[in-house]
Order: C-alpha cells, then structure tokens, then sequence
C-alpha cells in the first residue's frame, strides 16, 4: 500500500498534467480537425488535377477498396477524373507505404483504361531532406508519367527518359525511391481488380 | 525545484541577453538544426521562428508557474511533454490556417520539441524564476533566435535569387541586371557557410566590445 501511495506523491503531477494536456489536444483536435481534413482534401484534388491535366472534376467512385496486403488489409478510394463533357479522362488514389523515415503518401493517377501511369505526387513524407526528399523532384516523378500499368522494377542504372516499367533509382535515396516503388507495386493490382468488378473499366 | 534567488533578475538585461549577449544561435549555439535547415528563404524562417517564440513562451509559463511541484528526477520528463503538447498545437495551427507553409517547413516543425533552446530555457530560467522573468526571457530568447533565422535567411535568399520576400533586391542576369544567382547559397552548403562567416563576424565584435 505504502508502495502506492509513494507512486502517487511522486507522479501525481505527470498524471494530471498528461491529463490536462491530453484535454488540451482533444479541443484543438475537434476545433481544427475539420479545417485540416478539408486543407487536405483541397490538396489531393489540387495533386489529382496536376495528374489529370483534363479533368475537370474528380470524385469517389469506389469508397475502401481493399487492397491486398502480405501484412494488412489496406484500403483506399479511388478518384474518377471526368473533363468538362463528362467523359472519364483517369483515375487517382491515395496509396501509403514505408519508407526511410516513416510514411510516404502519395497520390498516383492513370489513364481512364489504366493502360498507363500518368505520374504521381507526393502528398506526405518525412524523408530526408536533401537525400529521400528527392522522391518530389521532378527527375525522378518523370519516369512514372507514361510508364505501362503494371509491376515496377527499381534498377540502380538505365535510362531516366526510357518510358518503361524500370525506375532508375535517386543516388543516395535508394530506399526512398524503392519504397514509392514498393507502393505502386502494392496497389495498383488491387485497384485494377476493384475497377474490373464495378465494372468502371473494361480487361482485355 | 524550489531553487529560487531572493532577488529575481532585471527584466531589461534579461530581454536583451537573448538578443545579443546569451543570443541563441551566435552566442550559445543552440538550435542549429532549425537554424542550417529552414533559413534559404525568409518565410520559413520567420514562421519558424514564430513557432519558437510560442513554444517558448507557453512552456516558459507552465514550467514557471509549476516550479514549486516538480520533482527533480521527473522535471525533464514534464518539460518535454509542455513543450510537446505546445508544438503540436502550433503544428496544428499551421496545417489549420498555413497548410502550404507547414509543408514547406516538414518535419521541422514536430523537431522543436527536441530544440535545445526551449528545453534549456525551462531547465535554466522558468524552472527557477517567477512568471514575469519566465515571459520576459522567453520573449528575448525567442526574438534573439527569429531575428538570427532572418538575418540568415534574407542574406541566403538575396544572393540565392536576388530578392528577397520576393521583393527585387540585386538585378539578374536574366531580369536584364549584372548579378548572377548563387545557386549554392540556397542548398545546405549555403547555410554553412553563411553561418560560420555570421559566426565569425559575431565573434570579432564581441572581441572588440571587451
């Protein structure tokens, strides 16, 4: 007993102060949470729009589609781009995976028959900077735009230009660049097949 | 942590301290990682230093004003989790009302909680002095640092592109002018190197003064 109340007299104040800062965070959270949600959604469809350079619109055709995972269910939604006649001009999703310093998010946007990748951009990460961050440089988000949909593979040495399933790798960024390729890999099967079943776009 | 003098310092010597003589970047060298990392615009710096200087001054207040209670093996441990629920709620603030900034700075920002100069200034000054002092030194440490991150930030961002705050301040080569921009200056090669030449500077001055 006497153990206890020991605990107590020494941490009494790193209790009630957890508890107070905690509460203090909860009002921010609740006060700010709906300004930060809707900056963010401004942001992917502002990345989308750089994507899709056609499309007028985009909304949510598919709410949580299920992408398979060897650790998790993930989901995401999928975006259609439509232009201004309202023909589906691509589609965009948020796509998560590891990487050097913790999570990258990135948008990632195809053709309407994602026959092709129309590029992707970086929507959250906290790489290095100067080495990972790198993943932003337009050198290096080049080789996606045009590339076929399909696996990716990361070489150390090719072409940058060659439009092609290889991804030449950011010297001294190798894990950075391989994990938005490991991100890529991981979801664009289970969109495709989320796409095939809604019957949005056609197999051949 | 009740160590408290019986005469609590002059207010004036301790606003100024942190502006020059105990400044935190040129005399103490504190929060060098801000200091290199978001000084190649004025901008981010000064939304840095923004950041620092409410950090700073809302853990200065709750640090000075719980003194008295903390115990002195669990007082670092209280003053990380101030500073830490304070810099979230800045962190917050900048996503809620400067999103594009707050991208800019990345993880930076977050970083503060790990700054030398917020954690030393609560070990070193509120922890043992009264509310009033607390504010007061955490207002000139604040601006001794923002002042230091702008004065870094305005000569990077001048000879990196010629103007700063996007108001024109030497005439380019291609605005038709003489200056050609120093690309380096606005790499992390830049910030060193403008930072020991400060450094050194600062250092001949204060030579001089004594």
């Amino acid at each position: 007993m006497s153990k206890i109340i020991y605990f107590f007299q020494q941490s009494w104040l790193l209790i009630v102060a957890s508890l107070g800062f905690g509460l203090v965070l909860a009002a921010a959270e609740g006060a700010l949470g709906p300004r930060i949600a809707a900056n963010q959604k401004f942001k992917v469809s502002r990345l989308c729009q750089a994507l899709i350079a056609e499309a007028e619109e985009f909304q949510a055709v598919v709410s949580d589609a299920e992408i398979v995972h060897p650790k998790r269910t993930i989901t995401t939604d999928i975006l259609q781009g439509t232009d201004a006649q309202g023909q589906v001009v691509g589609y965009a999703f948020i796509a998560e995976g590891s990487g050097f310093a913790g999570p990258i998010r990135i948008v990632i946007g195809t053709d309407e028959a994602l026959k092709t990748i129309s590029g992707f951009r970086v929507l959250a990460s906290s790489e290095t900077p100067g080495f990972g961050d790198k993943i932003t440089q337009a050198y290096y988000q080049d080789q996606f735009k045009g590339a076929p949909y399909g696996r990716l593979e990361l070489t150390k040495v090719g072409d940058p230009a060659a439009l092609d399933r290889q991804i030449v790798a950011i010297s001294g960024a190798t894990v950075s660049s391989e994990a938005v390729v490991s991100i890529f890999n991981t979801y664009m099967e289970g969109v495709k097949k989320t796409l095939l079943e809604e019957g949005l776009i056609h197999g051949n | 942590m009740a160590t408290e003098t019986s005469a609590p310092p002059a207010l004036t010597p301790t606003f100024l301290a942190g502006l020059w003589k105990e400044n935190p970047v040129f005399r103490l060298l504190l929060g060098m990682c801000p200091t290199l990392a978001v000084t190649a615009a004025v901008k981010p710096a000064l939304t840095m230093g923004c950041c620092v200087i409410f950090v700073l001054f809302c853990s200065n207040i709750v640090v000075s004003l719980m003194r008295h209670l903390l115990k002195p093996h669990l007082r670092i441990l209280m003053f990380t989790l101030t500073i830490a629920t304070f810099v979230t709620l800045a962190d917050m603030l900048l996503k809620a009302f400067v999103p594009d900034m707050s991208e800019a700075l990345g993880p930076y920002v977050p970083l503060i909680i790990v700054n030398c100069i917020i954690i030393c200034r609560a070990e070193a000054c509120a922890s043992k002095n009264g509310l009033l002092v607390s504010i007061v030194d955490a207002l000139g440490m604040g601006l001794g640092f923002t002042g230091t991150l702008c004065v870094l930030a305005a000569i990077r961002e001048i000879l990196s592109t010629g103007s700063v705050l996007g108001v024109p301040i030497l005439r380019t080569v291609d605005a038709g002018g003489w200056f050609t921009p120093w690309a380096g200056m606005g790499m992390p090669v830049g910030a060193f190197v403008t930072l020991g030449l400060l450094l050194g500077l600062v250092n001949i001055i204060s030579k001089k003064k004594a």
